[in-house]
């Protein structure tokens, strides 16, 4: 694991390949988390063109499935879960931008499951850092980085496109 | 008056009355039940927001739909339900009523929804519990039922755009309407353009134009161009207290036909409350017609409901010991 | 036992005195008010240097829950309540249980009353049997047994006819009718107001005219049956100017006001506050500053404290489900001086309508300074500065809105038949 990171684009390229390699012929419907992860979908079925997912974007909000409900309470709203596609028997790639401690990807998956049986889901993350707490790996990694629990990575979307920040508490 | 339904920071903590809130958490709410709604179209309608939590239904007062969509909003979140019916004769002292909020307490309920027979029981009760619980008025005597006025907003905003354009027209009973008095508060604070009452002198209060709404005596001019219209329940019994003389000529006077619909806008739309009175407060044909949303308001009730247990609920974090806001 | 009480402004409004004196007192009785009194040696002196020195107050209206209700007040608790607030004469309306409507319930509440030995407790008798408002109780027996006057409390006689002939048989007997002006069916539906309170909070409310209707039909009757009515606790401006026009065309009638009236409007109920739940209920804030201007006019003479103790699971509950009433003994006073602080009325008047002008009403001996009367005797600092609290309330009944106000009168000394029977 490296520390410093790589170009965006060169990111989005790379794991655009990956999943061309990996999971093609599978007919796949696309899914991304609010907010990053849409971002980050939505760049890659660019890359990817428009006939390589079944059916467009879809979107989840994790907001009601997280597990700190207790502890910080109703999250800031963002727009409702989207799937415009059943997803029953099917082959689902959910995409993130940062995977830290693994809560979101488990709040996904049980959300996934409220709304049918996939046939199978991967996951690809734009940035898969260190601070794992659940047994949950990525298929499809941009780059691996190695942080301390006083840093953090977020990815914006300005005026000059996606950009990712790091962060270290004082 | 301080308002004791928000937290120090602002957020929704009992939901008793519209009273005191503000616009933008009106909307919040309403936003927030835009996302709930959607949870329907799903295979599994529910989501595990509110898992573990403890939630009571404590209904002095009999009603079976109100209950119903509150246990069902509660479930649509994961929550533990109980409903508690309990006759107000066994409780008409306020020592026991205190008794029976303590016992319930002493469960670890999160949070009370209550309705009762009396204006300002949940106030009270709210007054009363612990820190850690939460009240929702389900409806108080005929003082308030702000989950009910914002479920209609929510129907409103489906159907109209923008409230400061609307002229909107509640017809009734609104002397004894806890549902009209939270309409009334509600539409004012989202600025809608003009709020009227039609009823018969004996069914308004007396000083029914301090609560912000013209006063109109005759269903005629009352209802000349409106958005919508929103007909209130007359209950048998208004027959007794010498209000009225009989629902047929409270059907003549201040029944919604399909004629009078015709005064209001072409687009108007009609809600009710429930459950309807068929030819004493609104005419079948109407109720049924094209341009009644009083299903739509039932549905819509649902996701209200989900709104404000999981804004009340989440606002206890705050209370929690050690949490970051 | 001699007792002088010395250096007071001695302020007595029924012989207009004003000035800085003594008050001698020996068995009981003021012998000298004056500034030496040749030859007197006092057994005790009590320095009145910067306070008030005047008669011992008289309340129109308590209610001392005894008997019948003792679990809530006693004689012995409430009397110890009055005399902490400078009232050394008290009437209770007949409504115990049982009612006053024999002798021997008024002999009970006298005995009692003889027993605590701090105040004078008078009755005032049912004016029907039970208060029913039907049959006429037996006023002959119950003059005889020492009631000063006759009264169908807070249950309205309904009958026009039985008020009619009550009123007749009353003035027959030269008895004083005491009336709380209420129309039962007007009033029956509310527990507040009818107003803009009453619309915003969904409470019933009870119309102005369910006290102006009453009062006016009384004062036909009292007009022309003739008897001598005072009206308890007003509570609306339109009252007030009936009162006025009943006493110009010289009808035989009195009136009241209780502290809180003054004070309170019915936006003073907030958030559904059971504490400030009675019965007049609170009116607007126009009826409250018109029944200041009904004092300052003469045609309420007297402030009452409508006293009415009531424990705490009374005050619990939804607004219409609590009990109505306020605990007053002890906030008569400083309530009325607050009415001189801000201006409303003169001390001088202030004290009238808590000592002559009451015992006036009653027809009693009471209520002045005078050379050979019991030395009833209330000693006040007006410079006090006292926040209310209501959880020290001697009385049994903490029941009070008042919490947090800031008092500047408080009774110091309270003398009873020349006797120190309370002391700050």
């Amino acid at each position: 694991m490296t520390t410093s990171i790589s170009n965006i684009d060169t990111l989005l390229t790379s794991m655009a390949n990956d999943i061309r390699h990996q999971l093609s012929d599978k007919n796949i419907l696309l899914i991304g988390i609010h907010t990053g992860g849409v971002w980050v979908a939505k760049a890659l079925a660019e890359l990817l063109g428009e006939d390589f997912f079944d059916g467009s974007l879809g979107t989840l909000n994790i907001a009601y499935y997280r597990d700190d409900f207790t502890r910080i309470g109703m999250h800031p709203q963002v727009a409702p879960s989207d799937l415009p596609f059943s997803i029953d028997d099917r082959h689902l790639l959910l995409v993130d931008d940062v995977l830290h401690s693994g809560r979101t990807v488990r709040a996904a998956l049980n959300e996934i499951f409220d709304y049918g049986r996939p046939a199978s889901v991967s996951f690809a993350v734009l940035i898969e850092r260190s601070g794992r707490e659940l047994p949950i790996q990525a298929d499809i990694i941009g780059q691996s980085i190695n942080l301390t629990d006083e840093q953090h990575i977020k990815l914006s979307n300005g005026d000059s496109g996606l950009q990712l920040e790091l962060r270290s508490n004082d | 008056m301080t308002n004791n339904q928000l937290t120090d920071s602002g957020h929704l903590r009992h939901f008793l009355t519209i009273e005191g809130l503000k616009r933008p958490l009106l909307t919040e709410i309403m936003d927030r039940a835009e996302q709930f709604s959607s949870i329907t179209n799903r295979q599994v309608k529910k989501v595990p927001l509110l898992r573990g939590k403890t939630i009571m239904n404590l209904f002095f007062e009999n009603s079976t739909r109100t209950r119903t969509t509150f246990e069902l909003a509660a479930k649509r979140l994961s929550a533990d339900v109980m409903n508690l019916n309990i006759s107000t004769s066994a409780t008409s002292k306020g020592e026991s009523l205190l008794d029976t909020l303590h016992n319930l307490e002493a469960m670890h309920t999160d949070m009370f929804v209550v309705r009762h027979s009396q204006s300002g029981a949940a106030e009270f009760i709210a007054q009363h519990v612990a820190p850690h619980v939460s009240v929702i008025n389900a409806g108080d005597g005929c003082h308030a039922h702000p989950t009910q006025a914002m479920l209609d907003m929510f129907t409103i905003r489906r159907h109209k755009q923008h409230f400061p354009d609307l002229r909107v027209a509640i017809i009734g009973d609104i002397l004894h309407s806890r549902v009209a008095r939270s309409q009334i508060q509600a539409l004012s604070t989202l600025g809608v353009g003009e709020i009227r009452v039609i009823g018969p002198k004996t069914l308004l209060p007396s000083d029914c134009q301090t609560l912000g709404v013209h006063v109109y005596h005759d269903i005629d001019e009352g209802l000349r161009d409106v958005d919508v219209i929103i007909t209130l329940r007359l209950q048998n019994e208004r027959m007794q207290g010498a209000l009225l003389p009989s629902a047929r000529e409270y059907f003549q006077c201040f029944g919604l036909t399909e004629e009078k619909l015709q005064l209001a806008k072409p687009d108007a739309i009609v809600m009710h409350p429930g459950p309807i009175n068929r030819g004493v407060e609104i005419a079948s044909t109407v109720a049924d017609g094209p341009q009644s949303v009083i299903l739509e308001q039932v549905t819509h009730g649902i996701a209200i409901r989900m709104a404000v247990m999981s804004m009340a609920l989440g606002s206890q974090s705050e209370l929690a010991e050690g949490s970051t806001p | 036992m001699k007792l002088q009480i010395s250096n007071g402004r001695v302020i007595d409004p029924a012989s207009t005195l004003d000035s800085h004196l003594d008050i001698f007192i020996d068995d009981g009785k003021i012998v000298a008010i004056s500034e030496n009194h040749e030859g007197f040696v006092a057994d005790q002196t009590i320095d009145a240097t910067g306070l008030i020195v005047c008669p011992g107050l008289v309340d129109l209206c308590a209610r001392l829950r005894e008997p019948g209700q003792e679990h809530t007040a006693t004689i012995d608790s409430e009397t110890r309540a009055a005399v902490k607030g400078g009232i050394t004469s008290l009437c209770v309306p007949p409504n115990t249980a049982p009612i006053i409507d024999s002798p021997a319930v008024v002999e009970l509440i006298e005995d009692r009353a003889k027993k605590a030995g701090r105040t004078m407790v008078y009755t005032i008798g049912a004016l029907t049997q039970k208060l029913e408002g039907e049959l006429l109780s037996e006023m002959m027996a119950l003059k005889e047994a020492g009631c000063i006057g006759i009264s169908n409390g807070l249950s309205p006689i309904k009958n026009s006819l039985v008020l009619r002939r009550a009123m007749e048989y009353a003035a027959t007997l030269d008895f004083t009718l005491f009336i709380n002006a209420a129309d039962p069916w007007l009033q029956s539906q509310g527990c507040i107001h009818e107003g803009t309170v009453s619309a915003r909070l969904g409470l019933g409310g009870i119309p102005e005219a369910a006290e102006t209707i009453a009062v006016s039909r009384d004062l036909l009757l009292i007009e022309q049956t003739g008897v001598r009515a005072h009206f308890h606790n007003l509570s609306t401006a339109k009252a007030v100017d009936m009162i006025q026009d009943a006493q110009r065309r010289g009808l035989s009638v009195t009136a009241d006001v209780s502290a809180h009236h003054l004070h309170l409007s019915e936006h003073d109920i907030g958030n559904y506050d059971s504490l400030s739940h009675v019965i007049p209920p609170l009116r607007s804030t126009r009826d409250r500053d018109q029944l200041q201007q009904g004092l300052r006019d003469g045609v309420i003479g007297a402030i009452c404290s409508n006293h009415q103790p009531l424990d705490n699971d009374a005050k619990q509950g939804p607004f219409a489900q609590t009990k109505p009433g306020i605990s007053g003994l002890e906030t008569l006073l400083p309530l009325t001086m607050k009415l001189v602080d801000d201006g409303e009325i003169s001390l001088k008047q202030a004290i009238a309508n808590l000592t002559c002008n009451p015992a006036e009403i009653l027809n009693i001996d009471a209520g002045h300074l005078s050379v050979g009367s019991a030395a009833d005797i209330c000693i006040i600092n007006p410079n006090a500065h006292n926040e209310c609290q209501p959880q020290h309330f001697i009385s049994a009944g903490k029941n009070s809105p008042f919490a947090g106000w800031l008092f500047n009168h408080e009774v110091s000394h309270t003398l009873f038949n020349g006797k120190l029977v309370y002391q700050k």
